[in-house]
């Protein structure tokens, strides 16, 4: 157990570097952008006096080095600024729209799982058959399917012609409002509330940009669930619980997938990443109001700070869920040792 | 002599167990891998797809019936129909030739990117894993950094510092598809360093820029060209994704994209419009995606 | 008969069409010890892994008669198949390191082999699984059986290998190389050990090899194959009287004191022996 810790804190002690390059280059990115930082805060037709007080007051005129640690220590005390476009702190921004998007990756990653590794399995038990086949194309074409086309494909059949979904957002106007935030996850929340209707309002508007997603996801999570399942129903093994008289399911799952289960948490871990990008052309597709759309709205909107702060909160999720792929691995795999 | 008599004596002489030279052991080789890869239908459909995209954008001046920027404003969003093949757009464009003209964009893009990324790549791998040390471990370092952002997000954030448009499109792509590569330069150099046919070299006095350069780097192109035919479809999907959300080719480009962005304001009452670009993406992704998938199991079969 | 084969023919399929890597084994076998020896390639593996259906999946197979203990195994089901193996037939294969699961205990999986083919509760195939360790002479049988495959000696884990494949009781032991990826001194040992279980439960046993002096030490019987074919058969005491040019040509190769030669020979090959 202790080997194991040791290795965790040597991938944990990375992290800090990792995150330290990730706030250069998007600071470094802030700063070679063409806009006055000045400009979006006065506007254009301030006078001159005016921008110039400001331009001090964001310390611009200071060295690079000089400003990154302004930067730096803003960030430490869990300032990102202020964005021009809502005219709240960033900060606050995130922590309005991280949650819908955190909502929508969970439920598209858990479909995903469901669905993705008993079909990875099929697949590979039955491989070169005529399923196998299917399955390969039905993961090609999911990794190969633009989210946006799924997405707008998804609201003119369920939403325009068929009339079964409700069309893009989160919830309902005649529920705006009336649901408390405790957790931000919109279907816990009226749960709590003990609100039905806003309930399945909120279900019902989640299926679609969720559903798209968990397509997307679980291409991947076939495929490699496929993958690691042929490697493993070649090993020695397979051959030595076959001759020990156990039956095909416990053969396939008890020991193949076995050995497997590991590597797939990884994959997760990794896919749940993954879902954080897709979420940005999904949001913007289905007006869904998370992260993604905040980025895409700001990118537009030429809002540095909340283009930067939407862009850190993104990448650290991603690094701490790829931190969580490396400690899985480590904790739960006999043979790392 | 007619082909019907040399044809059979050309396969033998591709086939045989005991090739004479070494032209005909290389040219065995590659004919087995043909014959695996011609049998895998998959791939070639991928293959025979991705040829025909080509071919299409080449010759898109003499398939396009329209000009692809012409406006007919009072034929807008229009059916397909037997003058417009695929219908008008939201100015009243042909989109059928739009997309063809399209095509020559999003192919270019692809070819930029992977001719500024492979070689970057190959560089950084190599030098990395053949030198060791703290170059290694500062360069895989930075190589982490890269990785560690999603690849959309850091090519929006890029895109929007320097401006919207196809080139720094091609830039920031290339920005984040860098280092998978190195990764696959690196672990393919560390295992060749030790090999003792580097050692020969190294006792005759070979340098190391020429021994990376001659020896090392040749031996890790296969790997990369997988690699570069899966990841091409990646390419083509972040370049339209840019194009979606207004970063990467601009109006009245018709990067299909950008086509769909435009679109998109149609789309519940004229959805043929964005559809016809989608597909557009999605058959030219499917394509490089079978194709590599082809060349994997054709070229690495333990690794299907 | 325990095992009677005739004709068994095990084919693969190829771009240059199929492939036989079996053409025609005949053998049968009762209560004894059969030693098969041959080259890599030989066939001697999917010969018996036949009996056990554990062929690769694109093999196919064929023969004129192939039975165990009477039951037709060719026309047998999955189902019935499974009621032979590990129950009436064990296999043991070469490495440990890749035979055993890497994911569970030593004892975990001797336990699962027990329930499998007994009536019984997790406890008493746990108190099973001990009582194997400690008939293939582990000392420590509770360590061992908390131990995980990467964490046991290659001689070790075929101790495992050997309890597990015993738990169920089998009347016949099939040993594929399973001394092979083992340390000289530590082969003896397992050797030893498997002669001293097979004489006390009274098992067949069908050791396959590529060592010719080994098994004929060890065997009542041994058949010599060649190329998919069974080139010579024999008792092991009469392996001088061995006639096929191929195991003439084995023997010659080994060096003996008792007849030093200048320079040792070298197997010359026949192409007719394959035809």
């Amino acid at each position: 157990m202790r080997h194991r810790l040791k290795a965790l804190a040597a991938a944990a002690a990375s992290v800090p570097i990792t995150l330290f390059g990730l706030v250069l280059v998007t600071f470094l990115i802030g700063r070679v952008m063409p806009i006055d930082p000045v400009i979006a805060i006065v506007g254009d037709h301030a006078p001159p006096d005016v921008m110039a007080r400001v331009r001090l007051e964001l310390g611009l005129d200071r060295p690079l080095l000089v400003q990154f640690g302004i930067y730096l220590n803003h960030l430490l005390h869990g300032d990102l600024g202020r964005s021009v476009m809502t005219s709240h702190s960033v900060v606050h921004d995130i922590k309005q729209f991280f949650p819908a998007t955190l909502e929508l990756a969970i439920v598209a990653i858990f479909v995903a799982t469901v669905i993705g590794i008993p079909l990875g399995v099929l697949a590979a038990t039955r491989q070169g058959s005529r399923i196998d086949t299917v399955v390969r194309v039905f993961c090609l074409a999911g990794q190969s399917v633009p989210i946006f086309l799924l997405g707008l494909l998804c609201l003119v059949i369920f939403y325009v012609k068929l009339g079964w979904a409700p069309g893009t957002g989160r919830e309902d106007v005649i529920f705006a409002g009336t649901i408390p935030p405790v957790t931000g996850l919109l279907t816990i929340d009226t749960l709590l509330a003990g609100d039905w209707d806003a309930f399945h309002d909120a279900l019902a508007h989640l299926a679609q940009p969720a559903g798209v997603l968990a397509y997307f996801s679980m291409a991947y999570i076939t495929r490699m669930t496929r993958a690691f399942m042929l490697d493993a129903l070649a090993g020695e093994y397979v051959i030595t619980a076959r001759a020990k008289g156990l039956s095909a399911a416990r053969v396939v799952w008890r020991h193949a997938f076995g050995n497997i289960s590991v590597r797939l948490v990884t994959v997760l871990a990794l896919t749940f990443a993954g879902l954080l990008e897709g979420a940005v052309v999904t949001e913007t597709v289905f007006s869904w109001p998370g992260i993604g759309q905040y980025l895409t709205v700001s990118l537009l909107n030429a809002d540095m700070n909340a283009v930067l702060g939407a862009t850190l909160v993104i990448g650290i999720s991603y690094l701490l869920l790829n931190l969580l792929a490396d400690a899985a691995y480590t904790l739960m795999d006999p043979r790392v040792r | 002599m007619s082909t019907t008599t040399t044809l059979p004596g050309l396969r033998a002489w591709l086939l045989t167990d005991t090739p004479a030279s070494r032209a005909q052991a290389a040219w065995g080789r590659r004919y087995r891998i043909w014959r695996d890869f011609r049998a895998n239908g998959v791939a070639m459909t991928g293959l025979v797809t991705i040829i025909l995209l080509i071919a299409a954008a080449l010759a898109a001046p003499l398939l396009a019936t329209h000009n692809p920027d012409a406006q007919e404003l009072t034929n807008r969003l229009a059916t397909p129909s037997a003058a417009h093949w695929l219908g008008t757009d939201e100015l009243g464009r042909d989109v059928y030739s739009r997309l063809l003209f399209g095509g020559r964009i999003t192919l270019g893009m692809v070819v930029a990117v992977v001719l500024m990324v492979a070689p970057v790549g190959l560089a950084v791998g190599t030098i990395a894993g053949y030198l060791g040390g703290m170059t290694d471990r500062v360069m895989m370092r930075v190589t982490d950094i890269f990785l560690a952002f999603p690849r959309l997000i850091l090519a929006l954030a890029f895109v929007a510092a320097i401006h919207p448009g196809i080139s720094s499109a091609i830039f920031a792509i290339a920005l984040t598809a860098w280092p998978p590569y190195a990764r696959l330069a690196r672990a393919e150099t560390l295992t060749i360093r030790g090999t003792d046919f580097i050692a020969a070299i190294r006792l005759t006095g070979a340098t190391t820029p020429r021994i990376i350069l001659r020896h090392v780097a040749p031996l890790c192109l296969g790997s990369l060209i997988v690699r570069v035919t899966l990841d091409m479809s990646s390419i083509i999907l972040t370049a339209a994704a840019l194009g979606f959300l207004g970063m990467g080719a601009q109006p009245p480009s018709p990067e299909w994209g950008a086509m769909i962005a435009t679109a998109r304001d149609y789309m519940l009452q004229q959805w043929w419009v964005p559809l016809m670009p989608g597909m557009a993406i999605f058959v030219a992704s499917l394509a490089f995606n079978l194709l590599g998938d082809g060349l994997r199991d054709v070229l690495d079969p333990k690794q299907r | 008969m325990l095992v009677d084969i005739a004709n068994l023919r095990v084919t693969f399929p190829t771009p240059r069409g199929p492939s036989a890597a079996v053409r025609g084994v005949s053998i049968s076998l009762g209560a004894e010890k059969l030693g098969i020896v041959g080259e890599s390639g030989s066939g001697k593996s999917l010969t018996a892994r036949s009996i056990l259906k554990l062929l690769p999946g694109n093999a196919t197979l064929a023969a004129d008669r192939l039975s165990f203990d009477g039951i037709d195994i060719l026309a047998a089901n999955e189902r019935a198949m499974r009621a032979i193996r590990g129950k009436r037939a064990g296999l043991i294969m070469q490495d440990p390191k890749y035979s055993l699961n890497p994911v569970m205990t030593a004892g975990g999986q001797i336990a699962e082999a027990w329930r499998a083919h007994h009536k019984g509760s997790a406890r008493q195939a746990r108190d099973a699984a001990m009582d194997l360790l400690a008939q293939v002479q582990i000392r420590d049988p509770a360590r061992v059986a908390q131990a995980y495959p990467h964490e046991l000696s290659g001689g070790m884990g075929q101790r495992v290998m050997i309890a597990m494949m015993l738990a169920p009781d089998p009347e016949l032991l099939i040993a594929d190389e399973p001394t092979s990826a083992l340390d000289a001194t530590v082969q003896a040992e397992i050797l030893r050990l498997m002669e001293d279980l097979v004489a006390r439960r009274g098992m067949a046993l069908i050791l396959i090899s590529h060592d010719l002096p080994l098994v004929s030490h060890f065997c009542d019987r041994v058949a010599v194959m060649y190329a998919g074919r069974i080139v010579e058969e024999l008792r092991a005491g009469d392996l001088t009287r061995a006639t096929h040019p191929y195991t003439r040509g084995l023997l010659d190769c080994l060096p003996a004191l008792s007849h030093p030669q200048p320079r040792l020979k070298v197997l010359v090959r026949d192409a007719a022996w394959s035809a």
